[in-house]
């Protein structure tokens, strides 16, 4: 039995929610129309041979869609996660097909390797299989830098991209976050379950999006664009940030090193977004959440310190 | 073994490795060389300021321009939880010390992964598994979570989670399950000397990343690498271009 994924009526593609598409809907609207070619189409049923020893339901492309296709006429290999099938998250199948699409990318060359995170992490039925599908994408991504081919991650999804999701981002060229977007390594329930209500209230979204969220990662220098919820803003960043990759190379790195040790210095103090926000000279911090993006982009220009190019 | 027996048994010659908060940094004698150690005792979590130490020290061996191999020895917790250190952007952290270990490799650095004790989940993502190769030792515990949590999460008895345990690695604890995986390349020998065994390890460096193919022959990633092989073959047909 497979989960069956539809959306809403969906008018125009590009007007709609990321956050609530599907990750075909998501890919719909951001490839150019009709260039997408899907590489393990569900009709091949390459399922998760592990899910039926737990009596898990299975889905046809194990929540992980890979193909190529073309954005304002580049060619682009793209990988998405279906977050609404467990989670998102890397089981063997899964985390393969993003291991096959990135070696496929240093031989195919493309404009830009554009990954779609919406992941909670590792998928605890098949745990050893997606955490060392997680280090072979990472190495993958690594290799594929190297080699001069940006990889862009689009961050905007309902599970957000978190564990090894996290890191895989981390690995990344560019990314654009949306607000509703998370990006973090233990998510607000695994460190509720591990450290108890006091270190982190996971019901407290607030705080879960001072702590993670979009806005907080893009002032912080942990996303390279903020952009609104709609299919369109986030195919308008991947256009923008495919043109300002950084070179995977020690001076990148050190540059990184020096950005990270600043950062600590900065805010190793802080017990909160809004605290780190001050200090980053933000008159109103407590206004930053109501912030449209128009208004957090006017902010993001006064602050004249957001340019993070290690990454 | 103990971290103090594995340095002693890498570099009898002496060594200036040394370990501070948990934190393993420094290098020793290698084949008319230097090989450089990093690592985490102690079953240590790794926070922000940790990633960033070691990625420091990983870096500080790129700059001075010799192809020194760099040692990852893991005897770690899982990534540290907490508040402060998701704050402060600990997936950019992690990433950042991966990274510098794989363009260390790609510069000519060897990268050898040891896991000597326990490591989980983040943490070991960052340091042992970022490298070219990982070995282990007897007696190490890597996992990605312990049985109880899992059958917590799955709500699946643990009775029969320890039962599927025995025949299906892909999700149990263990080395055993990570060698069949093929995570880890192999096991050492503790009763013999270190560092001839870290050095064959280093000769034969896969030229590929060779994990998926390891964890078909052994069983216990049965079908990662034809995955991964049949987007490569559907990717590059001449016709698969839009």
């Amino acid at each position: 039995m497979s989960e069956r994924i539809t959306d809403p009526k969906i008018t125009d593609p590009k007007a709609t929610s990321w956050y609530e598409a599907s990750a075909r809907a998501r890919l719909d609207g951001l490839l150019d129309s009709g260039t997408f070619r899907e590489f393990i189409g569900p009709e091949q049923r390459r399922m998760s041979p592990h899910l039926p020893l737990f009596d898990l339901p299975r889905a046809f492309d194990d929540g992980m869609i890979v193909g190529a296709g073309r954005i304002d006429g580049k060619p682009v290999l793209v990988a998405a996660q279906e977050g609404r099938f467990m989670g998102g998250a890397f089981g063997e199948v899964h985390g393969a097909k993003l291991v096959g699409l990135l070696r496929a990318a240093l031989v195919a060359r493309p404009a830009a390797v554009l990954i779609l995170f919406d992941t909670g992490g590792v998928r605890l039925q098949e745990a050893n299989a997606g955490e060392t599908a997680i280090a072979e994408v990472m190495r993958a991504i690594a290799q594929l830098r190297a080699a001069g081919v940006p990889v862009i991650g689009l961050i905007g999804g309902r599970a957000g991209a978190y564990g090894g999701g996290g890191l895989i981002a981390g690995t990344c060229s560019r990314l654009a976050i949306s607000e509703s977007g998370r990006i973090s390594v233990s998510g607000p329930e695994v460190i509720e379950t591990n450290k108890g209500a006091e270190e982190f209230d996971s019901r407290d979204r607030a705080l879960v999006w001072r702590t993670m969220g979009g806005k907080h990662r893009r002032l912080t220098g942990g996303g390279d664009a903020f952009v609104d919820d709609t299919v369109a803003a986030f195919r308008e960043a991947a256009l923008a940030l495919i043109g300002t990759a950084p070179a995977f190379d020690l001076a990148t790195m050190e540059a990184e090193q020096a950005r990270l040790e600043e950062r600590l210095a900065r805010f190793g103090e802080c017990r909160d977004g809004t605290e780190i926000w001050a200090r980053l000279g933000v008159n109103d911090p407590a206004a930053v959440p109501g912030m449209t993006t128009a208004e957090f982009d006017s902010l993001l220009a006064s602050l004249g310190e957001t340019h993070h190019d290690a990454r | 073994m103990t971290l103090a027996e594995i340095l002693s048994s890498l570099f009898p010659e002496g060594h200036a490795v040394t370990a501070a908060d948990g934190l393993v940094s420094g290098e020793g004698p290698f084949r008319g060389g230097r090989l450089a150690v990093i690592g985490i005792d102690g079953d240590t979590p790794l926070g922000v300021e940790g990633a960033c130490r070691l990625a420091g020290h990983v870096l500080a061996v790129m700059r001075r321009g010799e192809r020194t191999p760099i040692l990852v020895a893991i005897d770690s917790d899982s990534q540290r939880m907490s508040r402060r250190d998701e704050l402060l952007g600990l997936n950019e952290y992690l990433a950042h010390l991966a990274k510098t270990l794989l363009l260390a490799d790609a510069k000519g650095h060897p990268t050898v992964g040891l896991i000597y004790g326990h490591s989980a989940a983040g943490a070991f993502i960052a340091t042992a598994l970022a490298t070219r190769v990982l070995v282990g030792l007897p007696g190490a515990n890597p996992s990605v979570m312990d049985l109880p949590s899992v059958a917590r999460v799955t709500k699946l008895p643990l009775d029969r989670l320890e039962a599927m345990a025995k025949d299906t690695p892909v999700f149990a604890p263990g080395l055993d399950n990570m060698v069949k995986t093929g995570a880890v390349q192999g096991v050492l020998d503790p009763r013999a000397a270190l560092g001839p065994q870290i050095a064959a390890v280093i000769d034969a460096l896969p030229e590929r990343d060779a994990r998926d193919r390891a964890g078909r022959e052994r069983g216990g990633r049965p079908i990662a690498e034809g995955i991964a092989a049949q987007v490569v073959r559907e990717a590059t047909q001449p016709d698969a271009r839009a």
